[in-house]
């Protein structure tokens, strides 16, 4: 019986100097990687597979799978990505573990980068986060210095270079092949697949590019094994993750537990809706993910759950909006949103975000015509399957799954303004503290 | 069924198309039209419009998309069952939708865009889109137009963003100065504002462009496509033999597209074959004979002037010289070859109006006339290249394409025996093989080349003395294979209709008897006594041995010498066939007008000895004169008749002649020049724009070309004391001329290259060739020299 | 609608009517130092175009132009790469770089109060600089770090848990160059300082800040209390 919490990524945040190679070294860090040197790479990929490792960057896709749809007889090198360009809505996460453990990340990297035989690694991160590109360069620094990167590491005959790179502000690029151009210092935008990025990835050579939480999981699964792993979660989603809860929570944060928890017993744990209101809705992960509301509260928050329930695991990022919360307005925030980060490659995204954009618009200010609530429904089925890539149905999804939920509500923008349908100033952290 | 075809349905209909077929081209294929924007078939898909969207219910293993899919980008395989817009009721709403969006923020300008009446946005938009629309937001709005270049405006409002240009620049031309900038909403194509769209190959975009968005300068608000009568012709520029749509309107040529001809230029043009077409369009434009009286060319009557030039040429038959230069048609070649034996009886003809040697003429008529190796496709398999004394870029953009893609896509390897890396081998990613033009041989003679080796050689390499003689040992050698790629678009043509003085006809050498034969059977009895050279025949008229000169466009500056050309025309008895009054018109004693290659029919042999016809475009009625017809006229005044008087019959008359079987000329071995000169060696080639004639008028055009700048090695700006220039003078016998100083690190040692003919700088008249030395010294910016 | 921008004469291009830089001969060789890093040159151009903002103050032609010649670009696909990112700026802009987040959870949480109050402060409005150069405002989209939501960014450090109150103090602590630290970063020193680290550049404060924020803890904290582990062995509390 696994219990409720399970901090395993998370266990050393809290620690004295947790980003430090001494810190991480103290509470048993590298044994993960110790223990693959001794293995064959494929026999670390094949653990990572039958462990049941699934993708946490959102489409939840196995890791070990893809790391050996990698044609090892290429003859071109080997590259291994991690994505740290955190930008979805709602999620949290990789940002605070690069921060406060960047060495799980790294030793993450080094196994993972050993297991596709890879000897250039890069983790590239969104540019808006300073600190956490300082602690996971500082690592790296700490990792060469040790015999843990660079030439015959550990005295295992294996080479490998690690380059840290930052981004410059789109969130497009944490789509793979977007941050693949953008890697290579083109314009971020998803590229057409086939060929797939494990046969021709980053300088048209096999990549592996995987989310920083789930090559941060990869050192755990090797230093404790695999049925350790599979001890936590589902049938099909094994593990643990952090799961990210944020907005109208008594205690907002990153709680890491076992895959399939409900989000009934993580909101508990999070101490409820914050205190005098009740739930409203909510998104299970990050704002592409067609929102909920209290009524799917005991949903298991696994892939499988979230897909009975017509949206996805996503990122596991929980925004929590009480009775006090506008949908009108956060609808049109986040399609402006992806309005803005709409990289502008395919029509229906470019266009049809920009023609969204404006409907919403009008229905908060209270300028809404009759008919636009339907026609809001139709633009966006005109949008939604039809892009380049899933972006455009993120912004699709947040806008059907809202109507669903609360048309009553969108409709109420024919006539009234939703600031004073719901006054804004209600929803704020600070609602006492905003002046009249 | 072979393996490498897949065979499905599409709209029920089944079709076999190779693996690795996109939907869309399978639905062409098998006639069904799915709408498309970004889609073009010689650009890597993108998939970025959207329009193409089908759908698909089976992908060939049993299993549907549960979403329309893009046909640009999804393979055909195997069982795949595809419905089309014709046949699915999802696949038509998602087009539907789609062009909906796409009109959202489009203007709606049809009424005045150049692209209205042929624009694919506009019919689909009839065909398909909503009589109304339900967009009633904000319209994103620029200024309108900018321009990415002299040639070229862009309307950002009109453009759907396909990207088409973007990546014709890119992937095609090698050019990518025309780029995407900005994201989401506002994407737009744009240049850096220092740095204009300035391609040879730029004015493809403005053809590729499915909407209005990209417009010519020269053809803006010009015409409406359904006013245009278009006409297929064959380009006159180069020898690349390109196929042109030109368009014209109330007799005068409006635009001119690149045509479609997958074996030669598939779908794309130059910017000179596109846009340079105005030459004759000037005052100089000759349309009355001129005859000089009083040493003034005064206009007069066709019998007149024929009397005149009568009187000048009957005295001097047997010692007349015939130059025809190399822009002739095959068939006004022809007359001009029959004309030189039959009614000049003479064998002084020579179409070189450029450096030519005797070593050139015996290469050309032992291995290039009548011999065609290599053609587009065998390039776009070839596994290597060898570019000797030929920039394609400059020389033959189409063929510069054509390497370029096979480069890209099939993996060919090219090496260049040049003196630096140009722009144009950089962007063939060709390895040089570094020679100045006295090191030619020397790496002629130490290339490595095999059967699979093709040598495309230009015809500045009749500046190396002993070049061909190497090249000819190296053939032999290697068993490599040879294309001949002449700048200019008669030259094949006029070596095939024997405008050399060795060469008769068909590849027939003039001394060999059995090919005497068979031309006298035509023409009667040749002439006895060995022609002229153009060397030789400007020569001797210079000193008066040469008693007249017939001449067809040319110009003195053309040619190494052009002082001593203005002498020869001021000394022999000049009749100069032209269109325009050019300098050498200027010069003549009789001047008669001839129509425009728009005006008239004919044929050009391309590099390959393909056949490309030459349509008439523009009917044209105040100068009902070919070329052809001129002759006529004159032969029949000379008392000889030509035996033909239109290009048609002249074209009969050629193919009387029997397919030559007989021996070839043989092939005169030079030996290269021991004795190198000192100093700064000059090597030269002329570029696509630079001063050509054919290029006047074209404003626009010639704006986009690259600076004239002089080339030297870091180490030769050092030793000839430049470190602190930044113009250089060079200065020969007969003068100096002074250019922008470029350093290129690849550029031979002691070696300076320039332009053979940038705009009002004529290397000519410095006094050097090609090869020869040259004396460097720093000079002052011009144009500061200017305002002081 | 009256907030939407529909005319768009000033996109394109990064600003050049502005060529000057500072970009010198040891810069220019730090840049092509970044690029030989890779295995590919061009894969540098964003860290690359980071350090001309450090030095520029903003992507400068003629840093594009440097950059350009550097990874083997035309300047237009390099203008085309700098202005697709957001953190790429055309123009100078302030000291400091203040980001308010106003995408849909950190607007309703008090982003868009923040806005407004920063804004009245500041006497500018979001895009905009300040006259004594000290301060730009931006609208940010979100920062990935809804737990401490509302969030405003200052020279891309986090200055978590914002309130109108706090952002007024900050502003003022920052006009008066009094010390300001991230709530879980270092000392706040420049935008063009951040920039440096951006491009790669070691400031030496990567061990300044506290290794998590309350929020991030929580769980853990948590866990703690009931005594729950996720590991075997010696973690085990």
């Amino acid at each position: 019986m696994t219990d409720t919490l399970t901090p395993v990524l998370t266990r050393n945040w809290g620690t004295d100097r947790s980003w430090t190679l001494d810190a991480y070294r103290a509470q048993g860090g590298y044994a993960g990687l110790k223990q693959a040197l001794t293995m064959s790479p494929k026999a670390v990929t094949d653990l990572v597979k039958d462990a049941g490792l699934r993708g946490r960057g959102g489409a939840g896709f196995p890791t070990g799978l893809k790391w050996s749809f990698v044609p090892q007889d290429n003859p071109n090198p080997k590259y291994l990505v991690v994505n740290g360009d955190e930008s979805e809505p709602g999620t949290c996460k990789d940002i605070p573990l690069m921060m406060a453990s960047p060495h799980t990340l790294v030793e993450g990297v080094i196994i993972s980068a050993y297991a596709i035989n890879a000897h250039t690694a890069f983790i590239y991160i969104r540019g808006e986060v300073a600190h956490p590109i300082r602690r996971v360069r500082a690592a790296v620094r700490e990792a060469y210095a040790a015999g843990l990167l660079g030439a015959n590491i550990l005295g295992s005959g294996y080479d490998l270079e690690l380059i840290v790179h930052a981004g410059a502000g789109a969130y497009i690029c944490g789509e793979e092949t977007a941050l693949l151009n953008s890697l290579a210092g083109l314009r971020g935008q998803p590229r057409l697949r086939p060929p797939f990025p494990a046969v021709a990835g980053l300088y048209a050579s096999p990549t592996v590019i995987n989310n920083v939480e789930s090559i941060a999981t990869v050192p755990s699964i090797l230093a404790y094994g695999k049925d350790w792993f599979q001890s936590m979660g589902t049938e099909k989603s094994k593990g643990f993750t952090i799961y990210s809860l944020s907005g109208h929570v008594a205690r907002p944060g990153q709680y890491e537990a076992p895959l399939g928890i409900t989000m009934r017993e993580l909101l508990e744990l999070a101490g409820g809706v914050r205190a005098g209101h009740t739930l409203k809705f909510f998104t299970p992960g990050g704002s592409s993910t067609p929102i909920l509301t209290a009524a799917d509260l005991d949903v298991t928050l696994d892939y499988e759950g979230l897909a009975a329930k017509g949206t996805m695991l996503g990122t596991k990022a929980m925004q929590i909006f009480d009775e006090t919360v506008s949908v009108v307005r956060t609808t049109r925030r986040w399609v402006d949103f992806y309005k803005h980060e709409s990289c502008g490659k395919c029509t229906p995204c470019r266009e049809g975000t920009w023609w969204l954009a404006q409907i919403l618009a009008r229905l908060e200010a209270g300028e809404g015509e009759p008919g636009d609530v339907d026609k809001l429904v139709s633009v966006a089925s005109s949008i939604g399957g039809r892009s380049f890539c899933p972006l455009a149905d993120g912004a699709v999804a947040c806008v059907t799954s809202a109507v669903k939920h609360f048309r009553e509500e969108f409709e109420v923008g024919y006539t009234t303004p939703a600031w004073e349908h719901l006054p804004y100033a209600q929803s704020t952290l600070f609602a006492k503290e905003v002046r009249p | 069924m072979s393996d490498d075809m897949v065979t499905l349905s599409i709209d029920g209909l089944e079709v076999s198309v190779p693996k690795g077929t996109h939907l869309i081209r399978a639905a062409e294929a098998a006639g069904i039209a799915i709408p498309r924007f970004c889609d073009h078939p010689l650009l890597d898909p993108v998939g970025a419009c959207r329009q193409c969207l089908v759908e698909i219910t089976d992908a060939g293993n049993g299993r549907g998309f549960p979403k329309p899919q893009p046909s640009c980008t999804t393979e055909a395989a195997n069982g795949m069952v595809a419905l089309t817009g014709a046949s699915s009721a999802a696949a038509r709403q998602a087009q539907a939708d789609i062009l909906e969006l796409l009109l959202i923020n489009h203007p709606l300008d049809c009424p005045v865009c150049d692209k209205g009446g042929e624009c694919p946005l506009q019919n689909q938009a009839l065909a398909d889109g909503r009589g109304e629309t339900r967009f009633t937001d904000v319209k994103r709005t620029y200024p309108t137009p900018t321009p990415v270049s002299e040639l070229i405006l862009l309307d950002r409002e009109r453009c759907v963003l396909c990207t088409r240009c973007t990546r014709f620049a890119d992937q095609i031309a090698g050019d990518p100065t025309l780029a995407l900038v900005e994201r989401g909403a506002k994407q737009q194509v744009g240049i850096y504002p220092d740095e204009p769209f300035h391609s040879y190959f730029s004015g493809n975009v403005v053809q590729i462009c499915p909407v209005g968005a990209l417009t010519s300068a020269d053809y803006r608000f010009s015409a409406r496509p359904f006013d245009l009568v278009s006409t297929a012709t064959t380009c006159e520029n180069c020898a690349s033999g390109c196929q042109l749509r030109v368009d014209a309107r109330h007799f005068e040529v409006k635009r001119r597209y690149a045509g479609e001809a997958p074996d030669i230029n598939e779908e794309w043009s130059c910017d000179r074959g596109r846009f340079g077409f105005v030459s004759a369009r000037g005052e100089d434009r000759l349309t009355r004979p001129l005859v000089r009286r009083g040493g003034e060319l005064q206009p007069v009557t066709w019998p007149e002037a024929l009397a005149a030039a009568v009187a000048g040429l009957t005295p001097a038959l047997g010692s007349t010289g015939v130059l025809t230069g190399g822009r002739l048609t095959l068939e006004t070649a022809y007359a001009y070859s029959t004309f030189a034996r039959k009614v000049l009886r003479t064998h002084n003809i020579d179409f070189r109006s450029r450096l030519a040697s005797d070593e050139e003429a015996a290469f050309l008529a032992a291995y290039v006339v009548g011999r065609p190796d290599v053609t587009y496709a065998d390039l776009d398999r070839a596994a290597r290249v060898v570019l000797v004394a030929f920039e394609p870029e400059e020389e033959s953009p189409a063929v510069f394409l054509r390497l370029r893609k096979a480069v890209r896509k099939g993996g060919l390897k090219i090496a260049t025996i040049a003196p630096y890396r140009s722009r144009g081998a950089a962007k063939l990613g060709a390895e040089l093989l570094p020679a100045g033009p006295a090191d030619v041989v020397n790496a002629l003679a130490g290339l490595t080349a095999d059967e699979n080796t093709i040598l495309l050689v230009g015809e500045r390499l009749a500046a190396t003395p002993g070049g061909y003689s190497a090249l000819a040992g190296l053939l032999g050698r290697t068993g490599a294979r040879l294309a001949w790629i002449p700048r200019r678009a008669g030259e094949i043509g006029a070596l095939v209709a024997g405008c050399l003085p060795g060469l008769l006809p068909g590849a027939r050498p003039v001394d060999d008897p059995e090919a005497r034969a068979e031309v006298a059977k035509v023409w009667g009895e040749l002439p006895a006594v060995d022609g002229l050279d153009v060397t030789a025949m400007i020569a001797a008229a210079a000193s008066g041995r040469l008693r007249a000169l017939v001449t067809s466009g040319i110009e003195a500056a053309d040619f190494a010498d052009p002082a001593l050309v203005a002498a020869a025309l001021k000394t022999a008895f000049v009749v100069s066939l032209e269109t325009r009054l050019s300098q050498v018109a200027a010069a003549a004693d009789v001047v008669l007008p001839v129509d425009l290659l728009e005006q008239q029919v004919g044929t050009f042999l391309n590099w390959e000895h393909r056949t490309g016809a030459v349509n008439q475009v523009v009917d044209h009625p105040r100068l009902p004169m070919t070329e052809v017809r001129v002759l006529a006229a004159l032969a029949a005044a000379l008392g000889t008749p030509l035996g033909f008087a239109t290009p048609e019959a002249a074209r009969a008359g050629l193919l009387t002649l029997p397919r030559y079987e007989g021996e070839r000329a043989s092939m005169l071995r030079i030996e290269p020049e021991t004795a190198l000169p000192s100093g700064v060696v000059l090597a030269s080639w002329r570029e696509l724009l630079d001063d050509s004639r054919l290029l006047d008028g074209a404003g626009h055009l010639v704006a986009t070309a690259p600076p004239a700048v002089a080339r030297i090695s870091p180490q030769t700006r050092r030793t000839e004391g430049l470190a602190t220039s930044t113009f250089v003078r060079l200065t020969g016998p007969k003068g100096s001329v002074t250019f922008p100083l470029v350093v290129t690190p690849t550029m031979v040692d002691d070696v300076i290259w320039v332009p053979a003919r940038a705009r009002d700088k004529l290397l000519a008249d410095i006094g050097v060739d090609v090869g020869g030395a040259v004396t460097l010294s720093a000079a002052p910016d011009p144009k500061k020299e200017g305002e002081e | 609608m009256s907030h939407f921008q529909s005319y768009f004469p000033d996109t394109g291009s990064v600003d050049m009517t502005d060529r000057t830089s500072a970009l010198d001969k040891s810069h220019i060789e730090r840049l092509t130092a970044m690029a030989d890093r890779y295995p590919e040159r061009r894969s540098a151009l964003l860290p690359m175009l980071h350090y001309v903002q450090a030095v520029d103050g903003r992507v400068s032609p003629v840093g594009i132009e440097i950059c350009a010649e550097i990874v083997g670009a035309t300047s237009a696909e390099v203008s085309g790469v700098a202005t697709f990112y957001t953190q790429f700026r055309r123009r100078a802009g302030g000291k400091h770089h203040i980001g308010i987040c106003t995408t849909a959870l950190c607007a309703v949480m008090g982003g868009d109060a923040l806005v407004e109050t920063v804004e009245r402060k500041l006497g500018i409005q979001a895009d905009e600089t300040t006259p004594d150069g000290l301060f730009t405002l931006e609208r940010i989209e979100c920062n990935a770090a809804c737990d401490f939501a509302p969030v405003m960014m200052v020279n891309w450090e986090f200055m978590d848990n914002m309130t109108p109150d706090k952002a007024e103090q900050l502003l003022d602590d920052l006009a008066a160059g009094r010390v300001v630290h991230s709530t879980r970063g270092p000392e706040i020193t420049s935008w063009a300082d951040t920039e440096a680290v951006l491009a790669g550049l070691d400031d030496g404060r990567a061990d300044e800040g506290p290794s998590a924020g309350g929020p991030s803890l929580e769980g853990v904290r948590l866990a703690a209390e009931h005594g729950w582990t996720g590991v075997p062995g010696k973690d085990t509390k």
